[in-house]
């Protein structure tokens, strides 16, 4: 019945993919990265980032395209200093990136701060608007759910596509994919070590920082402190949950964001008899109940966390 | 060529010369921001030195500060010693913190020298719980403690607000909320008269000899150590790993909720959900800072909260943004990582084709 009617709605299925969005980029960006071998736990901070940095560059006048490559260069920076750090240093990459998420979150809200100093409500920009495609978008169902999403849904989409072929069709994803399981292998090739993780680190970065563009040129029109609120977190289970995989990684996203978009609905229909937060605890909970189901069975890169140094077996 | 190696003794000057220059450069750094945000210098770096060392109000605040990340620290020490990723000491501290509202409200009615110590139990059984659940899941399913801790801070942040919506919210509080008050016999007292400074530090130091001993004196703290540098050789050595993993977890988890116990029942007297500003992340700054030393982290959480406190000052006195403090506390997390790096290790110059 009620619940029924949920499940049916192109509402539903619109808000899913929605909530999916910026988590696709995440999961994509941290996925790349641990592919080559290197966990990034900065990724909650180049979240909050990209959201600042993509917003403020529309603020100041850079389109909306514009602001996307701002939020990606500066959460490519953000990913240099973690590959710098853990890959010819090979530095703890838990603490390195820990580090690379506080250093990345203050600095975006000192900036906010310093150049919004007195500002009471958050000011606005025009955001992405849904596609407004002829015909396609005007079909039952399938035009609000697909073709009425905004130009960075299909971004996201299309980074899937790019990322899948890049890892399993290309030169350069085989050495990606081998960086992470056996470098010394890679390095008997005559590949740069170094180069490929740091590369793979940086691109994956950036990929994070659009997911976090997406929260404020996207989803909403202004920044907030504390608007990350954990996403990036729940990409690091997502990609193990699709062990690896981006096909598996745009799934997991996916059902995240059916089941965030399901359990507010939910709370609508039986909200009288359950305290709220008991919804809002729900998508953390799940993350953590699908990261236990899967544990066992996920095949780790084999490299993952361990340094590599040039000339040292 | 460059080339990285191992230095083969890394001296006692490189060991302890490195956290405190690292701490020095992050402060330097920040004159960056400090310039970007239009400051002046010279006037900042003035202020933020009265915010500490102005007054006996200024420096009881620094160490009321210090206080907290005292046993975060000790908490991320204790867990990273094992290499168990606790990143969720600000969860842990918050139920410590629920656990200390619970029995100090009123339920129990006793004098101070027997309600304080069932405070204590129950704010560290209370973390402790909540370390132990990741570190089961860990050793029993094999699950990422990092990810499980880093979400169930914000699983135990939500709860948090529903308790204090719910069974724990004060009746006489207006509907705000926050829970009833700690009765008098359970308030932590204060160390020195006027000022906010209260006997949280006490424990805290004594928590930090403790732990230094366990760590470096017991067989207990062998096993740990011995688990953490090479699980696999410390499992073939005939050291329980699991149970050696559980019991790391659940001290590191007792330490994390004494930090919201000392909060609570020591300064704050009421618990809300702004508690911590993030005393359990920047517990991972000051363990690090440290070098994973239960002593140095006594150090360690004393200059990080001098800069939060001194920071604080500044901001307040020239108008820069507040979280300049979380900036510099970030950066000397980074700071100290390249600086251990320097410690550790040497780059020498080879000649083509002698690797």
């Amino acid at each position: 019945m009620d619940i029924i009617q949920i499940l049916i709605s192109e509402n539903f299925w619109a808000a899913s993919l929605r909530i999916a969005t910026p988590l696709i980029f995440g999961v994509l960006g941290a996925l790349l990265c641990e592919k080559a071998g290197v966990l990034n736990l900065g990724i909650e901070g180049i979240f909050a980032a990209g959201a600042m940095a993509g917003w403020m560059a529309v603020w100041l006048g850079a389109g909306l395209w514009g602001g996307l490559l701002v939020a990606g260069l500066v959460g490519g920076f953000f990913g240099l200093i973690h590959a710098i750090l853990t890959v010819p240093l090979g530095l703890s990459q838990h603490v390195s990136g820990l580090g690379i998420t506080m250093l990345a979150t203050s600095v975006s809200y000192f900036t906010y701060r310093t150049a919004l100093p007195k500002v009471s409500s958050p000011p606005r920009i025009e955001p992405f608007q849904p596609l407004d495609i002829p015909v396609l978008s005007d079909l039952p169902f399938i035009g609000p759910v697909l073709f009425q999403q905004t130009a960075m849904t299909w971004l996201a989409l299309f980074m899937v596509a790019l990322v899948w072929w890049v890892l399993n069709r290309t030169p350069l994803g085989l050495a990606i994919r081998a960086v992470g399981d056996n470098p010394d292998a890679v390095d008997a090739q005559g590949l740069s070590v170094y180069g490929l993780r740091m590369g793979a680190i940086v691109a994956g970065s950036a990929l994070m920082a659009l997911g976090g563009a997406f929260l404020t040129m996207s989803a909403f029109d202004a920044f907030f402190f504390g608007m990350v609120n954990g996403r990036g977190w729940i990409c690091i289970a997502l990609v193990i949950f699709a062990s690896w995989r981006p096909g598996k990684a745009l799934l997991g996203a996916l059902l995240f964001g059916a089941f965030d978009a399901f359990q507010v609905r939910l709370q609508t229909q039986v909200g009288a008899f359950l305290p709220s937060q008991v919804f809002l605890m729900a998508p953390y909970v799940l993350s953590i109940f699908a990261l236990v189901i899967v544990a066992r069975r996920a095949e780790y890169p084999r490299a993952l966390l361990t340094p590599w140094f040039k000339g040292q077996r | 060529m460059l080339r990285i190696e191992p230095r083969e003794a890394p001296s006692r000057w490189w060991t302890l010369g490195v956290p405190v220059i690292s701490a020095l450069l992050a402060l330097l750094l920040a004159a960056i921001p400090l310039a970007a945000a239009g400051a002046n210098i010279v006037e900042a770096y003035k202020q933020m030195f009265n915010g500490i060392f102005g007054s006996v109000f200024a420096f009881t605040e620094m160490l009321t500060r210090a206080t907290p990340l005292i046993f975060t620290g000790l908490a991320a020490t204790m867990a990273f010693r094992a290499k168990l990723w606790n990143i969720g000491a600000e969860g842990q501290l918050y139920l410590g913190a629920m656990a200390a509202v619970t029995v100090g409200t009123g339920l129990i009615d006793a004098p101070s020298f027997i309600l304080i110590p069932i405070i204590l139990l129950a704010g560290a059984a209370g973390g402790a719980a909540g370390m132990a659940g990741p570190a089961y899941l860990k050793v029993r399913f094999g699950a990422d403690e990092v990810v499980t801790t880093l979400l169930l801070n914000f699983i135990i942040l939500i709860f948090l607000q529903m308790m204090l919506e719910g069974p724990l919210q004060d009746p006489m509080g207006m509907g705000w909320p926050q829970s009833e008050p700690i009765v008098d016999n359970g308030i932590l007292p204060q160390l020195v008269p006027r000022m906010r400074l209260h006997s949280g530090l006490i424990i805290a130091l004594v928590a930090a000899a403790i732990a230094h001993v366990m760590l470096s004196k017991s067989v207990w703290g062998f096993k740990l150590r011995a688990v953490g540098e090479n699980a696999a050789a410390a499992f073939h050595a005939g050291i329980g790993v699991r149970r050696t993993l559980m019991s790391a977890a659940i001290v590191s988890g007792a330490l994390a909720g004494l930090a919201g116990v000392s909060e609570v029942a020591g300064l704050r007297g009421y618990l809300t959900t702004d508690l911590s500003p993030g005393f359990g992340y920047t517990g991972i700054v000051v363990a690090m800072l440290a070098g994973l030393s239960p002593i140095g982290v006594v150090i360690s959480a004393v200059f990080i909260a001098s800069i939060f406190v001194g920071a604080d000052t500044m901001s307040r006195a020239i108008g820069v943004s507040s979280y300049l403090s979380d900036l510099v506390v970030a950066l000397s997390l980074i700071c100290v990582l390249i600086g251990g790096f320097i410690a550790k290790y040497r780059i020498i110059r080879t000649n083509k084709g002698d690797v």
